[in-house]
């Protein structure tokens, strides 16, 4: 579906294309057919029409249309999807955002301005995004944008957010490495993620890994990752598959992990194709205990697959839903109470729900929305207080020191918190030592370049 | 190389290239249109499982309801949209004119068509029944040998894949309703000078088609994740199955499941799923490169040549 839409968005801009041409090829023909020239004429009026319209769409007319909202109120862009591929984790991002707005405009909003939201549905469509992201940014002039699920989509945006200094926020768990001064990374990443699941598991079962991991840039990089710790914690990695996004059936993958018969599996598993696994591996007798850093926590597996399908899953995280704190509860009576109706919070909702506030007291700190001084603020280093603990953010590499779990799912598919602790993201901060209130970037850093057994290639 | 892993593989893969290209071979073999609403037609047999299944329904009784609802989704498609059946013959009374020209044999008018049918299904299930859906357990179990299992449910589809192919061609070739069916895709005209009712034909074919689909749906609801958009997972391998097979659809798709899951079982087995996935498609271009008429034109190529000497 997804490579159907791109294809729509290529002949939309052949279509612009066409409309360019014959505005050009006019001028030669004119003077060569006259008695044409009128059907001509209108044709070149209705291109210059449409060049208008697709303008207003685009948005490069915001000193006309746009920006008078400035001054009675703030407002935040928030791009999640509804509807696509990923509308089951970009839902639950959008819910929270609105529970996050609703809760300060009870308050009376943000600096005694009411907040607005720009909230159209990307639908899981990165050319769709490029276009919103540019609407939201110069039509409608947020103040600040959340925006994006997957890496792809924060990859495909971000030179739209650096080109106009946008301050935005990328709030799902992601592969770590992204250094850009007006990027702030929200979600856990990789390293935290598996950095907290993978020492416990070794501690509990022993040091023989097997990894599967999905077969594109995140899977890839966070196979990287496992090899760093495995290294770090002189663990052992067996063997490796990488399995594509397409594959359903994992008959001869569940054999090949039996035949290496390792002490765990990390299983690094994305998508709806690959939440077939588990009801395979459980069917077909797979007992051994497995680490992930992907599932549960985004796309509930432990609700939605019938028990004991994930028997024996190990995930960090820096939420999930079951977490047996007062705070925690509190935040899940306010959410349910609001959309009664909504399946799961996810990891990705909660950091959406914090970052806006954290965005809030920032605002109010520097008591304007003037998105340079913001920048600065939270560069300065600030503690939130979110639905998982007192978190804080490392203001110079714009990622969150998160308070990381160990969460486990028993045969029942009832969640315990085995282990807990603060771990902030070390890659960019010690291993790549940058600092973006010294030096200014937009660079994503991968651990390839600096760990020898990231590096395959080697 | 374990050799009962290679052919549980290989029996699984089979499975579900001739259960995911059954139906759309059907469809495409007999009446000439492509159905790319192929994969959420089985999506709507999983989900008319899954829910029935939920609703504490026994899962073979589900599996029924599921593919009952996919026919009856199959033959309402058909009369509205691909044949224009049910609007002409209001069109005709309120106009004075039919209004829709069927689908039959326009390739491309299909594809768009039915493509779009599977955009509006998509969004539709998700906007009535959510972004998921309770999902069930695999039933049966699993079999030990040696260090190795594997589950008995997904065996058990093989065999099932073998008995659909089976029973297909008997109704194709062994029934009164098998010759017509064949009779009215070959030459319409003079099927209909034999008395033959083609609009009926066609009806029911789409309808055993579309029941085909159901059916994968309710045999993989239990096995895969059932999701909205979980029918474009069977799209490629269904096209890739009958443009492989070639114009004998049931032969062709047999053949074509032999060789793709062979293969696929083959390289998954020795270099993981990432290069069975290659392979798979490697041999597809190969053989639509070398034999334009399929599998089964080769097959026939064969066959004259020897009919000759």
């Amino acid at each position: 579906m997804e490579e159907n839409a791109h294809s729509l968005g290529e002949v939309e801009k052949k279509t612009v294309n066409t409309v360019e041409t014959d505005q050009k090829s006019r001028n030669n023909v004119r003077q060569l057919d006259p008695s044409s020239r009128n059907r001509r004429e209108f044709l070149a009026a209705s291109a210059a029409a449409a060049g208008t319209v697709l303008a207003g769409c685009s948005g490069s007319t915001s000193g006309i249309l746009g920006g008078s909202s400035d001054d009675e109120a703030v407002t935040l862009g928030i791009l999640e999807d509804r509807s696509g591929n990923f509308a089951l984790n970009g839902t639950p991002k959008y819910n929270a955002s609105m529970l996050a707005v609703e809760e300060f405009n009870e308050e009376g909003g943000i600096l005694d301005k009411e907040i607005e939201t720009f909230t159209p549905d990307p639908q899981s469509d990165n050319s769709r995004y490029q276009e919103l992201t540019r609407q939201a940014i110069q039509r409608e002039n947020v103040d600040a944008l959340w925006a994006g699920y997957s890496s792809a989509t924060r990859e495909t945006i971000r030179p739209i957010v650096d080109r106009n200094e946008q301050l935005y926020f990328y709030t799902t768990q992601y592969e770590g490495g992204v250094c850009d001064q007006y990027t702030f990374c929200m979600g856990a990443t990789a390293r935290q993620q598996l950095g907290s699941v993978f020492p416990y598991m070794v501690e509990e079962f022993g040091s023989n890994v097997y990894t599967i991991a999905a077969d594109y840039n995140f899977g890839q990089l966070s196979a990287d990752w496992v090899r760093v710790l495995a290294d770090e914690t002189d663990a052992n990695i067996m063997d490796e598959e990488f399995i594509p996004l397409s594959v359903t059936d994992f008959g001869s993958t569940i054999n090949n992990i039996q035949e290496t018969d390792p002490d765990f599996v990390m299983a690094l598993l994305v998508g709806q194709n690959h939440t077939s696994f588990w009801n395979q591996r459980t069917s077909a007798g797979l007992d051994i205990p497995m680490g992930t850093s992907t599932v549960m926590a985004q796309g509930y597996q432990h609700q939605r697959l019938d028990p004991p399908a994930m028997a024996d899953v190990y995930g960090g995280f820096n939420y999930m839903q079951e977490i047996p704190t007062d705070r925690n509860q509190s935040f899940r009576e306010r959410y349910y109470e609001k959309f009664p109706d909504a399946d799961y919070i996810n990891e990705e909702a909660v950091n959406n729900y914090f970052s806006i506030k954290m965005y809030a007291e920032a605002a109010e700190a520097v008591g304007s929305t003037d998105q340079a001084d913001i920048i600065e603020e939270l560069e300065s280093g600030v503690n939130v207080s979110a639905p998982e603990g007192d978190i804080s953010l490392q203001g110079s590499i714009h990622h969150m020191t998160h308070n990381m779990r160990v969460f486990r799912c028993d045969e029942e598919h009832n969640i315990t918190v085995e282990a807990q602790e603060m771990i902030p993201e070390q890659f960019l901060s010690e291993t790549v030592g940058a600092d973006l209130t010294e030096k200014d970037e937009t660079t994503q850093y991968v651990p390839a370049n600096f760990y020898e057994e990231a590096n395959t290639t080697q | 190389m374990n050799p009962f892993n290679l052919f549980f593989q290989f029996a699984d893969s089979f499975a579900f290239i001739v259960l995911s290209a059954v139906g759309l071979a059907v469809i495409f073999g007999m009446m000439g249109v492509i159905n790319l609403g192929h994969g959420e037609f089985i999506m709507i047999g999983a989900y008319g499982t899954t829910l029935v299944a939920n609703a504490g329904a026994p899962l073979v009784a589900a599996m029924i309801v599921g593919v009952i609802v996919t026919a009856v989704f199959g033959f309402l498609v058909e009369r509205t949209i691909v044949s224009g059946a049910a609007i002409n013959w209001v069109a005709e009374r309120t106009l004075g004119r039919s209004v829709i020209e069927p689908l039959y044999d326009r390739l491309l008018d299909s594809m768009v068509a039915t493509w779009a049918i599977g955009l509006i299904l998509t969004q539709g299930v998700r906007i009535v029944f959510g972004n998921s859906i309770p999902q069930l357990n695999t039933p049966l179990g699993s079999i030990q040998y040696g260090g190795f299992s594997y589950s008995v449910y997904r065996l058990v589809l093989s065999l099932v894949a073998v008995c659909v192919l089976v029973g297909l061609y008997a109704v194709f070739t062994h029934t009164k309703f098998g010759v017509r069916a064949r009779a009215t895709i070959q030459d319409p005209e003079t099927a209909r000078s034999l008395g033959v009712n083609t609009d009926e034909m066609y009806t029911t074919t789409f309808v055993i088609g579309s029941a085909l689909a159901g059916l994968t749906g309710a045999l993989y609801a239990p096995s895969l994740t059932v999701v909205p958009s979980m029918g474009t997972s069977f799209l490629v391998e269904a096209f890739v199955a009958v443009v492989v097979g070639g114009p004998s659809v049931l032969f062709g798709t047999t053949l074509s499941g032999g060789l793709l899951g062979a293969i696929n079982a083959l390289f998954t087995n020795l270099y993981g799923t990432f290069f069975g996935q290659i392979a798979m498609l490697l041999t597809a271009i190969l053989v639509i490169r070398l034999l334009s008429n399929g599998l089964t034109g080769l097959v026939e190529t064969v066959r004259d040549r020897k009919v000759g000497e």
